[in-house]
């Protein structure tokens, strides 16, 4: 039986006076890939954020690797290895490639082990290679959300958290950034997806949980939330 | 003598210095958008705690050549002035992080009144010698005149110049800093700690700040507690001319400004050279506002 990595109990959140998320339960496991999945503004980004503390709770409990993160800085995260690729990929964009892939690397020590992981990150997307000393403002979407990601691997994250990842990238492009999300996943890195794109967030997950104006409603296995007619109806466009 | 040639080494040795204080500026601005006005008081301390300093020496009776005499001078300025600007940031600005940007851009006018003021009531109103311990021996270069400190001056500055390039472009502590300021909340998702960087950032500026202070005033032989504004004010419109924000533009922005006022007091009035600068600043803000360099890279996000 894997262990219990993050675990969230009665999460609520408020900003601004909008309750957005409205006391959730989420919990994932060591090496699991979870998909958390529901219409825009239903609190989603809210729940990453706050995952990643650059939202503080107004209530509830998150216990990441057994402790609670609450009393935690937003730069401390990267360093017990919670990392987040946000939404609208967040790169620097005049940083070359190779700056940014260091810049996730910011917190580690370990020259040559960082060495040796940018090959891995090189190896993973080739096409950053070519462009190593491209400024990164310069790329196309795609090659950005593969700084970005790219960029998350440099820390070596142990949950990584992933916003939106298809967010205005071209069919073929986004399922290239899911072949790569499901190599990552097969390397052993625990991730929670953040998708509209429920199909197909569904497919590349072990498990699901569905979101609906601040609630978790529905919590399951990917195969069944994919075999699900409510969710066919709602989410799957079927 | 050759006014020309007379003119273009005056107006390199003003305009490093200007280029060196342009740099505080635009460092600022880039990792928090703030105008720092504080900047030009920074410089003023700088020179009046070096000057301060050499007098004590002289005094005790310490028998030192004149360049080592600066240099301890300068070892107690620096750290000094790098103090100064970690507090005015920690104390004035941090509190306003989050405010409107017109909030911490009128504080900075506040405590460069409060430094000014402070500054009168230590050194006193009237203006202050430059200890006369540096050789004054004029050389002949090709018709023109040159001292050993205007080369000093030049040297120093291009190579503190250096010194900072290499720390934003080829060190981590740099690469930090740029990132923060092109996104400050996904640099701290990377670990960076903001603040720190922040401060940093501040207490860099203030070191240079306070070593063209010494400049300044050894190039024309007196400091005044007033003299921040004046200079600070020159140096940010260097920055601007050269584009805020951006560390190239801080420094050919702050030697442009230099070899301009140097030519317009050399051929029109030298009297009216603080004018041209000014009018310089009117006109890149009215025909390009974004600076020399100031061109950024289409952000595709």
């Amino acid at each position: 039986m894997s262990q219990t990595l993050l675990q969230v109990k009665d999460l609520k959140v408020a900003y601004g006076g909008i309750h957005a998320v409205k006391g959730i339960n989420l919990e994932i496991k060591q090496g699991e890939l979870v998909a958390l999945i529901g219409a825009n503004g239903a609190g989603k980004t809210t729940t990453l954020k706050t995952l990643i503390g650059m939202v503080k709770p107004s209530d509830g409990e998150i216990m990441f690797n057994g402790k609670s993160t609450a009393k935690l800085h937003a730069y401390d995260y990267v360093r017990h290895g919670l990392v987040l690729v946000p939404e609208g990929r967040g790169i620097f964009s005049r940083l070359t490639v190779e700056e940014n892939l260091q810049m996730g690397a910011y917190v580690r020590d370990d020259k040559a082990e960082v060495a040796a992981d940018l090959e891995r990150v090189y190896g993973l997307f080739p096409r950053l290679k070519e462009r190593y000393k491209q400024l990164a403002g310069t790329l196309s979407g795609g090659e950005q959300q593969m700084v970005a990601i790219g960029r998350a691997m440099m820390s070596r994250p142990k949950l990584l958290l992933l916003d939106e990842p298809s967010m205005g990238l071209a069919p073929i492009i986004v399922q290239k950034i899911f072949e790569i999300i499901r190599m990552i996943a097969a390397e052993g890195v625990t991730m929670l997806l953040v998708e509209q794109n429920a199909k197909l967030a569904l497919q590349t997950a072990n498990r699901g949980y569905v979101m609906e104006s601040g609630h978790v409603t529905l919590a399951d296995s990917a195969a069944n939330l994919l075999a699900n007619e409510a969710i066919q109806k709602a989410y799957l466009g079927e | 003598m050759d006014i020309f040639l007379q003119q273009i080494i005056n107006g390199l040795v003003v305009g490093s210095i200007y280029a060196l204080i342009a740099l505080g500026y635009t460092m600022v601005y880039g990792i928090m958008q703030l105008i720092n006005f504080a900047h030009g008081e920074i410089v003023m301390i700088g020179a009046m705690v070096t000057i301060t300093c050499i007098n004590l020496l002289i005094g005790a009776g310490i028998n030192l050549p004149g360049p080592l005499l600066l240099l301890a001078g300068l070892l107690m300025a620096i750290p000094v002035s790098m103090l100064l600007g970690f507090a005015i940031e920690r104390i004035a600005y941090r509190p306003l992080r989050r405010a409107p940007r017109l909030a911490p851009l009128i504080t900075a006018i506040g405590v460069s009144i409060v430094l000014q003021q402070a500054a009168m009531l230590i050194w006193g109103r009237n203006y202050r010698p430059f200890p006369a311990i540096l050789p004054t021996e004029v050389h002949d270069f090709f018709g023109a005149a040159i001292t050993d400190l205007q080369v000093a001056i030049v040297v120093l500055a291009l190579l503190l110049m250096g010194g900072l390039f290499f720390l934003i472009e080829r060190t981590k502590l740099g690469r930090a800093m740029r990132a923060t300021s092109q996104n400050p909340e996904v640099a701290g998702l990377m670990g960076v700690n903001i603040n720190t960087i922040i401060s940093m950032t501040f207490m860099i500026g203030s070191a240079l700040g306070a070593m063209a202070g010494v400049m300044v005033a050894a190039n024309y032989d007196q400091a005044h507690a007033y003299m921040g504004s004046l200079i600070g004010l020159k140096a940010f419109t260097a920055a601007v001319l050269g584009g805020i924000g951006n560390l190239a533009g801080a420094v050919v922005g702050g030697i442009l400004l230099g070899l301009i006022e140097s030519m317009c007091a050399g051929y029109l009035s030298s009297s009216y050279k603080d004018v041209f600068a000014f009018v310089v600043l009117i006109g890149v803000l009215v025909f390009r506002p974004s600076g020399l360099l100031g061109e950024r890279v289409a952000d595709r996000a």
